[in-house]
């Protein structure tokens, strides 16, 4: 970093005097290494592309032979007729589930480790089980929320084992899962609130939540929404813990259309549930090639127009207030 | 501020408004518990990891979990090996993909991009960090497969999904960590050294190599621990493209399919709603489900050192 501002305020001078001492030779490895270097990062971005040419290649035609109808469609054991609104429905509902349980449960953690906890062995021991809660594989969470939302919880509603694999179940599960990227991305955030404006606010007086509220929060804003953002879209993506808890696979009889009064009709929750996710690992594991590749390929369409679109707004968001307060 | 709920009764009262020290302490009791919250995650998590398993480890024949045979728990047979060595080949081939390319990007975000060009290649990084992990699946089963193994390895091999499919879509899923927490790494070393290393007369290459890649060791070694976890710990991929449904035979060879610890659990739990399969399937989840928390937890408490170690040079 500190070389580019070097080399852009005294360009050609440097230029001329490394010429001078190297006998105007090119550096031969210098450039091949750096070529090296440029191709990873482009190969890598290459595969995104590709990614992305041959989904929307393998997608597409469903949607221009059946458009709307197969967003709203059901599932159904016949390709031509198969559709995904019950799993927009699930996904919607998870995404909900995250923003109910694990914003606020997140947040409040973060706050309470960075602005009142005491610097001891239990805040660094909590410090340190978040971070590992962020790397735990997410197949486990699905295994906690078959034993304790599923099993133990699901005992009191008095419904068979099989019925107690409720949409709730698994909304709670994957709030369970983004939690401790809640509480890690909200940490950052504050962290970065200057110190003057907490100091300010208590030499007038403030008490400690008053700081938080009127200083610290509004602050951090943007960072935390960076990190709600960045956790919805995981959640939205998450497959192996719905799995896990006992999501659908092949038919589910109701919930189908996507209405916004049965979208948002909360009579889900207590009933069994797909997810986008779900829906795309079941057809691409099925052997006929229109499930495998054509609906698959167009249901990965539409949870990656989601799944995308929030990530770059948080990207987006992150990196402007990141330019903004560095000038 | 406002008015005292009690007149005072000194000539100047110091203490303020009651309900301002009320709502003081049950604010802090309110973020105290949210943060404790995480802790009984953490306990809800291993208590119920260890409780299901019990019955596992308490009941099935050890022979069969130590047998280099097969995984498939409708039949009885445990082979732990088997679904261990899927998870090494396939992390293995993940990193291979995974650690040149996401360093390499790494090193070039950090010492050769101009600012400009860095802030719009970072984002395209990150956007690849945010794909799904089914997404990567589905192209590794239908795009990697064909293309790339059956290109290489011959057309029979790339009909269905592989181990090397499924590790080499893994390793893609991966490379944004890798790069990240390198690149984190490198631009924490701090640019006194780099200009002492030119000022020496230096190549930048030679103090990307000889300067910085080794002030930055350890935050390295901990992106590819924790890349490595993360390879051990992704199901998707490997659930859709590994090549094996819910059974797998013990192999080492990366184009033959097989389960690795993750998918032999989501092809398990698949099937779990249908018909009653032998009792101790579901028990056999939980103890796969312990094998793997411990392993990612025991990988992840070392990155965590290395990455802290960074921060305490700089």
């Amino acid at each position: 970093m500190a070389l580019t501002t070097i080399s852009s305020s005294t360009g050609a001078v440097r230029g001329s005097v490394e010429r001078a001492l190297r006998g105007a030779r090119v550096d031969v490895r210098g450039r091949l290494f750096e070529a090296a270097l440029l191709a990873c990062l482009l190969l890598s971005m290459l595969v995104l592309g590709v990614l992305l040419h041959t989904v929307v290649t393998d997608g597409m035609p469903v949607y221009t032979e059946r458009g709307w109808e197969f967003l709203d469609g059901a599932l159904s054991s016949s390709a031509s007729r198969a559709g995904i609104s019950q799993g927009i429905v699930g996904s919607f509902w998870i995404a909900a589930g995250v923003v109910v349980l694990a914003v606020p449960v997140g947040v409040g953690a973060a706050i309470y480790l960075e602005e009142y906890a005491p610097r001891n062995r239990l805040t660094a021991f909590i410090e340190l089980n978040v971070r590992n809660l962020a790397g735990v594989p997410s197949v486990v969470y699905g295994l906690l929320g078959l034993a304790i939302f599923v099993e133990a919880l699901g005992g009191f509603s008095g419904q068979s084992d099989v019925d107690r694999r409720t949409l709730a179940a698994a909304a709670a599960t994957l709030a369970v899962l983004v939690l401790p990227i809640v509480v890690i991305t909200t940490a950052e955030a504050i962290r970065a609130v200057p110190r003057s404006l907490r100091e300010g606010a208590y030499g007038v007086g403030a008490t400690r939540w008053e700081v938080v509220r009127t200083q610290v929060l509004p602050y951090a804003a943007p960072g935390i929404l960076t990190g709600c953002l960045l956790s919805i879209a995981r959640a939205v993506g998450e497959a192996a813990p719905l799995i896990v808890v006992g999501a659908v696979t092949g038919f589910l009889s109701r919930g189908a259309g996507l209405s916004v009064s049965n979208v948002v009709d909360p009579g889900h929750l207590t009933e069994r549930f797909v997810a986008l996710p779900t829906i795309v690992s079941h057809w691409a594991k099925l052997p006929e090639e229109e499930f495998k590749v054509a609906n698959s390929s167009a249901a990965i369409l539409a949870m990656l127009a989601f799944v995308l679109l929030v990530n770059t707004l948080a990207i987006v968001l992150r990196n402007r207030v990141e330019r903004k307060r560095s000038t | 501020m406002g008015v005292p709920l009690t007149p005072p009764e000194p000539a100047v009262d110091l203490s303020g408004d009651p309900r301002r020290h009320r709502r003081e302490r049950a604010m802090g009791l309110v973020l105290r518990g949210a943060a404790l919250a995480s802790l009984l995650v953490s306990a809800l998590i291993v208590g119920s990891l260890a409780a299901n398993a019990a019955g596992f480890v308490a009941e099935v024949d050890w022979g069969r979990v130590l047998a280099n045979d097969a995984w498939n728990p409708r039949q009885g047979r445990f082979s732990i090996s088997t679904l261990v060595v899927g998870s090494l080949v396939i992390t293995g081939v993940a990193m291979v993909v995974a650690a040149p390319l996401g360093l390499g990007a790494a090193v070039y975000l950090s010492e050769y991009a101009r600012p400009r060009v860095r802030a719009v290649l970072k984002p395209v990084l990150e956007v690849l960090a945010g794909i799904p992990s089914v997404v990567l699946g589905v192209f590794a089963l239908n795009w990697i497969a064909p293309e790339v193994v059956g290109t290489l390895f011959g057309e029979r091999e790339g009909r269905t999904g592989s181990m090397l499919a499924a590790g080499i879509g893994v390793g893609i899923l991966t490379i944004p960590l890798m790069a990240s927490v390198s690149e984190d790494a490198m631009r924490a070393v701090p640019s006194a050294l780099r200009q002492a290393s030119a000022a020496l007369g230096a190549r930048r290459a030679t103090t990307t190599l000889r300067v910085v890649l080794p002030a930055a060791v350890s935050g390295i070694v901990a992106a590819f621990v924790l890349a490595t976890s993360r390879a051990i710990g992704e199901t998707m991929v490997v659930f859709i493209a590994g090549g094996a449904a819910d059974s797998a035979t013990f192999t080492a060879n990366p184009l033959d399919g097989s389960l690795t610890m993750t998918a032999a659990m989501a092809s398990l739990a698949t099937g779990t709603d249908g018909v009653r399969a032998d009792a101790l399937a579901v028990p056999a989840l939980y103890f796969v489900g312990i094998v793997l928390f411990a392993l990612t937890l025991g990988l992840n408490l070392v990155a965590d050192r290395f990455v802290r170690r960074v921060r305490r040079t700089y």
